[in-house]
């Protein structure tokens, strides 16, 4: 069963060098006093000043070809940074949906126009990209969106509504996932626009999680008219591409990294020598994230070799994330703290951030029942 | 080659299923007799030395490649000490001693004095089979093909598992490869490598039953409940295989970086190992009561996942054994260690 099949990494995934760079770079950016309720935020931390920095080191679009502005690094390598920056906690979120996922698409699918103009600022870490897949409707039922795009003369005309869009007030495009056509065929007839989200009729609108921050969107589309070049990749293609999208968002370290600011706050409390039941739960925390890790670098492997582990991603992204929410748990077993947003005792900060993002883990980038299905249809049982 | 070796074992394994059902005892107090015409096989084909680079007489697989064969055992049950004997093997080559002729078994925790070696090990796997023992005590490796008493016991899945009693002069021995503690891990890695081939084979034979299995008009498997469990068993299934193939690779550092490859094997048999419970547990729930019987071949797999997952140290001794050293190392050390950058 090869979807059960996870090749061994690259031979020496470990990079020593490079990530000894960019972890100098982290203490010099962020500072050895960057707090760890503000490492916690994960990749919802919004910095573009430190985007731009990474892309002044050549941390963006490692993997792009060097006529795009890219550095033609291999997918392992880009592994290695974003792995370590994930780990130190950094705020890397302006920048990471367009180096995660909208850059490869672009590259695959974009006209020689778009990659031009679009991919050499990804990498210098000044462009960012939201993602307009979910509606109001159509939530893990992507493939019912009713968001329009109306073919008329020179280009589209766009009406209909895309929700729980991360960062769409920073970011400077969507790639829209839409219908282009009057037939309602759940999977043909859509397709992927790039929308500049400064085009007229755009409307955004915040929305809180439950800890009150803001980083959800509804994005409406009223009129919006959309140019001819507009189109990413071919009309009509858009589920087939949108499926590929999805196996670069689920398949990377960010799905078993999201609470290791935690972890490292349960390491310094517990001290160097606490008690048995406490060595036991991090000594089983530690083999869980180096299986995780081999399993995702034989992802970034594969996606080196231009193998496509949509599947694997999936696995990874489930077996990760259960690991991400049960972080809190285990921390608060063996630590006798209440959680309290902005204490400044940073392992109540701490705890309290990770609680309050943990039910996000296993719905952002398809929900733990879909992932399931997915797994489900891979063993042959749909 | 690494196919080829794998393809062997395969068919190998493939001709004697249907025997090593049949001989299999239905209680689960009583061990089979040992399957000499699957052994002869086995011998034949030269997998005992799988682990053996060509020098030492072996096919100079990558130990990946080679320990595949270990999980091809398992996902047939078959009763052989197969694992053990490449292990013994690997061990006497390293030491520069001759490789054992027929089973063997591999034990540690003995004493050498004035040239005899004395001592008790329990629970060793086909002890009552074993043609040669290879036993460490403190830094000497001893190969013995005599000397010592058994007192037979087993596992929940009717494998033996021996007590042998030593007392005998230790005429062949050399510098032990390896310390006790890496000896242990050794075999820790060894069971990573059965339970990732037993999980697979369990999580195919219960997959093609909920396609098989008609109720409510249709195949079980179509229903999402169903469909959830066997997932959530191929992720475990996966995480097992995936731990068990970084252990294997790491195997050549069992000889250079005594920490690191223990840290691999602890890593590999606690995944493993919880991999076990979570996946047996499905298997039987989507079988049902037909998967419970002794006729049905499921528990040959689930009793070996549950003998083997506190074989060679439980989940909670390998959880102890890393907690200790992720917590010795602290939030500074903790990340390195994972990415092995730790400063020299």
């Amino acid at each position: 069963m090869s979807l059960l099949t996870f090749p061994a990494p690259p031979d020496d995934a470990t990079f020593p060098a490079l990530r000894a760079e960019v972890r100098a770079f982290l203490s010099e950016t962020l500072g050895p006093g960057y707090p760890a309720a503000e490492r916690a935020r994960s990749w919802n931390g919004h910095d573009p000043d430190f985007s731009r920095k990474l892309g002044q080191r050549g941390w963006l679009g490692m993997t792009l070809p060097r006529a795009y502005g890219g550095h033609g690094r291999s997918a392992i390598e880009r592994y290695v940074v974003i792995e370590e920056l994930l780990a130190a906690g950094a705020p890397v979120a302006a920048h990471w949906i367009a180096d995660r996922q909208s850059a490869p698409l672009i590259l695959h699918h974009g006209t020689e126009d778009q990659r031009r103009t679009i991919l050499p600022r990804i990498a210098a870490g000044e462009c960012y990209f939201c993602i307009g897949m979910s509606e109001p409707d159509s939530g893990s039922d992507l493939a019912a969106v009713r968001t329009r795009a109306l073919p008329e003369p020179g280009g589209f005309r766009v009406n209909g509504t895309k929700l729980w869009t991360t960062y769409a007030h920073k970011a400077h495009y969507m790639i829209l996932f839409c219908r282009t056509d009057r037939s309602d065929d759940r999977h043909g007839g859509t397709s992927q626009l790039l929308v500049d989200l400064t085009t007229p009729g755009i409307s955004i609108r915040p929305i809180l999680d439950i800890a009150g921050e803001h980083h959800f969107n509804e994005v409406a589309f009223d009129n919006v008219f959309l140019p001819e070049t507009a189109v990413l990749g071919a009309l009509g293609q858009g589920w087939t591409q949108v499926m590929g999208e999805l196996a670069f968002e689920r398949s990377g370290p960010d799905r078993f990294l999201s609470s290791f600011a935690l972890v490292n706050e349960l390491l310094r409390v517990l001290g160097t020598a606490p008690d048995l039941a406490a060595r036991r739960a991090v000594g089983r925390l530690s083999a869980h994230l180096m299986v995780l890790r081999q399993m995702s670098q034989s992802v970034a492997g594969m996606l080196s070799r231009g193998e496509n582990p949509a599947l694997q991603a999936t696995i990874v992204k489930d077996l990760g994330t259960t690991l991400e929410q049960q972080i809190p748990e285990i921390a608060r077993s063996l630590i006798e703290a209440e959680p309290i947003p902005g204490s400044a005792d940073p392992f109540a900060a701490t705890l309290a951030r990770t609680l309050l993002a943990a039910p996000s883990f296993s719905l952002r980038g398809g929900t733990r029942e879909i992932l399931r299905g997915i797994i489900a249809r891979g063993l042959g049982l749909r | 080659m690494s196919d080829l070796v794998a393809d062997t074992g395969r068919r190998l394994f493939g001709a004697h299923a249907e025997a090593l059902r049949a001989a299999a005892p239905p209680q689960a107090d009583a061990t089979a007799p040992f399957p000499a015409a699957l052994w002869a096989d086995i011998e034949a084909a030269g997998l005992p030395l799988a682990l053996l680079s060509e020098d030492q007489g072996g096919f100079g697989l990558d130990a990946a490649e080679a320990l595949q064969l270990v999980q091809i055992a398992a996902a047939h049950a078959a009763p052989v000490p197969l694992a053990e004997t490449m292990l013994a093997n690997w061990l006497l080559a390293a030491a520069g001693l001759d490789p054992a002729e027929g089973p063997a078994a591999v034990v540690s925790g003995l004493t050498l004095a004035g040239g005899r070696v004395t001592g008790k090990a329990p629970r060793v796997p086909w002890g009552r089979d074993a043609a040669v023992v290879v036993a460490l005590a403190g830094d000497r490796l001893m190969r013995l093909t005599t000397g010592w008493q058994v007192d037979e016991s087993h596992n929940i899945a009717a494998e033996p598992r021996d007590t042998l009693t030593f007392d005998t002069p230790a005429d062949t021995q050399a510098a032990a490869p390896v310390s006790a503690d890496t000896l242990h891990a050794l075999m820790a890695m060894l069971r990573a490598q059965a339970l990732a081939g037993a999980l697979d084979a369990a999580l195919n034979r219960t997959v093609a039953y909920a396609n098989e299995r008609m109720q409510f008009g249709r195949a079980i498997g179509k229903f999402q409940a169903i469909q959830q469990s066997l997932a959530v068993m191929a992720t475990e299934v996966a995480a097992a295989r995936a731990g068990a193939g970084m252990a294997a690779a790491a195997l050549p550092l069992a000889r250079s970086d005594a920490r690191a490859f223990t840290m691999a094997a602890a890593a590999a048999k606690l995944r493993a190992g919880e991999a076990a419970g979570i996946a047996a547990g499905i298997a039987h729930q989507v079988h049902g009561a037909i998967g419970f019987t002794a006729e049905y071949p499921l528990h040959p797999l689930t009793r070996r996942l549950w003998a083997w997952r506190d074989e060679c140290g439980s989940e909670s001794q390998w959880a102890g054994i890393l907690g200790d050293l992720a917590c010795t190392l602290g939030p500074r050390g903790f990340w390195p260690f994972l990415t092995g950058t730790e400063a020299a």
